[in-house]
Formats: C-alpha cells, sequence, structure tokens
C-alpha cells in the first residue's frame, strides 16, 4: 500500500511546479522521437509475424466444410484489432520503452543529475518525466494502429502465399460484420496502457537507489510491474467497454 | 553568509548529523574535512535542501531555508551552484547546452546573450572551443570545469562542491582547487567545499570544520589545523606522510 501511495504522489509531482510550456513542447518531441520512432521497426515486425501466424493457425482449426473460408480473415481482424495489436504491442513496448525510461533515469539519478535539477529550483519529476508520459500516451496509439494494419496484412500475405485463403474471400471476411467501436476500443486500450508503462516504468527508475546493480533491478522491475498493470487494465477496459 | 544551527539527521535508527552548527562567511572558501562517513555529503545534501533534517535550520543572509514556502526555496535555490562529485552533467547534451541548461530553464534571456554568457563561463573555466563536445568525450579534470563553469552561469551567491578533486590527478586537483579559490574571491560568493584532501585543505582552507561520526569536533583556519590539540583531527592531518614529516 506505500508503494502504491507513493507511486501516487509521484504522480501528484508530475503536474505541480511546472516549468515553461516551450521547455515541455522541446522534450516532448524529443521523446516522441525516442518512444515511437525508434519503437516502428520492432512494432512492425512482431505484429506482421503475429498477423500470419494468426491467420494460419485459424485456418488450421477451421475444418469444417460449412464454415467459409471468408471466416479465417474475420477471425484474425477482430483478433488483431480487439487484443493482439493493442496489448501484445504495449507488451512488446513495456519490454523496450519501459526498461529504456527505468533505466535512463536510474541513471540519472545514480550519477546526481536528478539532484543537480532539484537544486537549480526545477521539478525534476515534472521535466524528466511528464514529456515521456505524454509522447507514450500520443505515440503508442499510433503504433498500434499501424499493428493493426500490419497484422491484418501478414495475415493477408501468409494465407494467400500458402494458399489457406484467396485475396477474394480474404478481403470478404475483414468487411464482413465488421464493428467501427472495436477500432475506437483498439485506440483508447494503448493510451491507458502507455500512460500506465510510463509513469510506471518512471516511478521504478526515479527512485532508484545505489548503483548499476540496482539500476538493473529497476529496468526488470518496470518492464514486470509494467505487463502486470497492462494485463489487468486490459481486463478492466474489456469490462467496462465491451 | 549561511548560517547552520543544530543540524540533525538520522536515517533509521542511525544518528548521522549530531547538532552541526557553523558560519560559512562570504568570500571565504569554507572546508568541511573527515573521514568517509563521517556525515559530509549528508550535511551539504541538508544544507541545499536535497535531503531535509530532523532538526535544525540553514539561513542564507538571514532567510530560513526550512521555514520558509516552496516559492522562497526556489528563490534561494537559484542563487546556488552546485558542483557534484562526479560532476553530474547531462550526457544528453553538449558541453555548451549543459553550461546554458539554468538560463534555458530560469531566465528569459535572448539566444545571442545565452550564448555570450555560456562562452564567458566556458573561457572562465579554462575550456573555451570545448562546446560542442559530449560530456562522454571529456576528461574527468574537464568535467568538473564544465559542472563549475554550469554552477557559475546563474552568477550565484553561493558556491557549493563536493569532492571536487575526487578521482583526479593531484595537478589536476589543484587546478580545480585554484579555480574554485580565484572564483571565490572574484565574485565575493560564500564557497562550501566537502573534502577529505588535505591538499585542498592546505591550499583554498579559509575555514575548516572537521566532522568525526557525526559531530563538529574543531572549527579554524588552514594554519592552525597543523596545531590542533583535538586527537582525531591530528589522526586525520598527519595520516598524510607529507604532512606528518612537514610537522616532524
Amino acid at each position: 500500500m506505500a508503494i502504491i501511495g507513493k507511486y501516487f504522489i509521484f504522480l501528484g509531482a508530475l503536474f505541480t511546479r511546472r516549468e515553461k510550456m516551450k521547455v515541455y513542447w522541446r522534450r516532448f518531441m524529443e521523446e516522441c522521437v525516442g518512444i515511437g520512432t525508434s519503437s516502428v521497426l520492432i512494432v512492425a515486425i512482431v505484429s506482421t509475424f503475429i498477423g500470419a501466424v494468426s491467420c494460419i493457425q485459424t485456418a488450421y482449426n477451421l475444418v469444417s466444410p460449412i464454415i467459409p473460408t471468408s471466416t479465417v480473415s474475420l477471425v484474425v481482424r477482430d483478433m488483431v484489432i480487439l487484443e493482439l495489436a493493442p496489448t501484445i504491442t504495449c507488451i512488446v513496448l513495456a519490454g523496450k520503452v519501459g526498461s529504456n525510461i527505468a533505466g535512463e533515469l536510474g541513471t540519472m539519478r545514480i550519477t546526481e543529475q536528478v539532484d543537480a535539477l532539484e537544486v537549480m529550483g526545477i521539478n525534476s519529476a515534472s521535466y524528466l518525466v511528464l514529456p515521456k508520459v505524454l509522447a507514450a500516451m500520443i505515440t503508442f496509439p499510433m503504433l498500434v494502429i499501424m499493428a493493426a494494419f500490419l497484422g491484418i496484412l501478414g495475415g493477408y500475405i501468409a494465407g494467400t502465399l500458402t494458399g489457406v485463403i484467396s485475396p477474394r474471400d480474404y478481403v470478404y471476411g475483414i468487411r464482413d460484420g465488421f464493428v467501427p467501436f472495436n477500432v475506437f476500443f483498439m485506440c483508447v486500450k494503448p493510451v491507458v496502457f502507455g500512460f500506465l508503462i510510463a509513469t510506471i516504468s518512471a516511478y521504478q527508475g526515479y527512485f532508484t537507489k545505489g548503483g548499476a546493480l540496482e539500476v538493473g533491478q529497476s529496468s526488470t522491475q518496470a518492464v514486470t510491474s509494467s505487463c502486470i498493470a497492462i494485463l489487468v487494465a486490459d481486463y478492466v477496459l474489456a469490462q467496462l467497454f465491451l | 553568509m549561511i548560517e547552520i544551527n543544530n543540524i540533525a539527521k538520522s536515517f533509521g535508527d542511525k544518528d548521522v548529523l549530531m547538532g552541526i552548527s557553523c558560519k560559512l562567511r562570504q568570500g571565504e572558501t569554507n572546508l568541511i574535512i573527515g573521514g568517509s562517513g563521517t556525515g559530509k555529503s549528508v550535511l551539504l545534501k541538508c544544507i541545499i535542501g536535497l535531503v531535509r533534517p530532523d532538526a535544525g535550520e540553514v539561513l542564507y543572509n538571514g532567510r530560513s531555508f526550512y521555514g520558509s514556502d516552496k516559492e522562497a526555496q526556489q528563490a534561494i535555490r537559484r542563487e546556488m551552484g552546485v558542483l557534484f562529485q562526479g560532476g553530474a552533467l547531462f550526457d544528453s547534451q553538449t558541453v555548451h547546452q549543459n553550461v546554458q541548461f539554468p538560463l534555458d530553464m530560469l531566465t528569459s534571456q535572448s539566444a545571442e546573450e545565452k550564448r555570450e554568457r555560456v562562452e564567458f563561463c566556458l573561457q572562465r573555466v579554462g575550456l573555451e572551443g570545448t562546446g560542442k563536445l559530449m560530456p562522454s568525450e571529456i576528461s574527468g579534470g574537464m568535467k568538473k570545469r564544465v559542472a563549475i563553469a554550469r554552477a557559475i552561469v546563474m552568477n550565484p551567491k553561493y558556491l557549493f562542491c563536493d569532492e571536487p578533486n575526487s578521482g583526479l590527478d593531484p595537478l589536476t586537483g589543484v587546478k580545480i582547487d585554484e579555480l574554485i579559490r580565484e572564483i571565490t574571491d572574484e565574485y565575493q560568493i560564500t564557497t562550501l567545499v566537502i573534502t577529505h584532501d588535505m591538499n585542498s585543505v592546505m591550499e583554498i582552507g579559509d575555514n575548516v570544520i572537521f566532522l568525526q561520526k557525526g559531530k563538529k569536533l574543531w572549527e579554524g583556519d588552514k594554519d592552525s589545523i597543523m596545531h590542533s590539540d583535538v586527537t582525531e583531527l591530528n589522526e586525520f592531518v598527519f595520516s598524510n606522510k607529507l604532512l606528518r614529516d612537514m610537522r616532524e
């Protein structure tokens, strides 16, 4: 309970004694590049293969002649949009971005860079963490949209190249019974997950004590806690929205 | 002037500082010396507001730091320059950006004014022409100089240095000491140096405070330190062979 209380106090510190907006804008843009742009490749690879594998495995399980082939792409679409693109992408990002945030802040803490900001009269939590949180909340949905597109595309490529579904059936399937609300739901998830990953990882890094060993432990703890938080939040959001 | 009154600090059941009081005078280089683990760095952190003491107060020209609200504390902090033990330079910024950082954050000067001020400070610490280098590309001594340049860029009234010549070769250490001394004299600031280096004491110690196990055991100038009758201080000072030979 004490840790949760400290976490919420830390969140409060992000929004008090803020610096000039110009400073945040510059830092925000830097973080968007660091968190968002640099994650494009890994997200693209993971999502394309997840889509491809989903298509092949769904086709493998649908053996009944009374189920139309287009059902394969319908299943791939819903799996990708509802779960695989937002949740798996964010779990991957928890590993990449979360450990990076915790490692960076932990190193800044043990090398007294955070203290240097504090003695200058700068709110170090707000200056260092707020741009990361905002950048994660903005760029994660973009990455998830890209992941969803590439996941469905990956399914198309794998399905048509292996002959388990024709291009025409695949396109028919992804259009059949489409619910636009699912896309909205897909975009809500990464906003929440981005906030959780950035704040939990920043919290772990910001309060690092000790040396290099503790920085490593903070990074590991950041990824573990973020993944758990994502899964819990995923369930809560599903209950609330669906 | 900085007045430190009865500062006490404990971590758990370990008393780190026990009622430390002293006055740090303007225009002088004040040194806090003592062995490892005697509470020097904790005292420094209490003075600059990074660690809140359990008891006591710190007065900056009569203004109580811990008795002030957050805004007044911010105002006092903006009059401080701090040189951390490792320099604490921001890894992602160049030397120029590191020195300019306080100006960016705390002033509304024009880009040209800031550039001139940064160049002046870098020149003052003997690092002209190094602005484009990253902290990872410069030596330990240069990092300390950049940190000094960053500490003085806002024209501070108070300069705090935590073991400024640790990890440096003796010659570079002496140069850093001289630089601190020159800056203190030039700008008539109140300087506090935490050190366990007796060379620094003999070079720049206008006012020396000796800590042992969280207590102040002795205070005086660098000349009287050689003639003290405090056993613990003598053990500390004359652990240096050169000083032992001098005494004999």
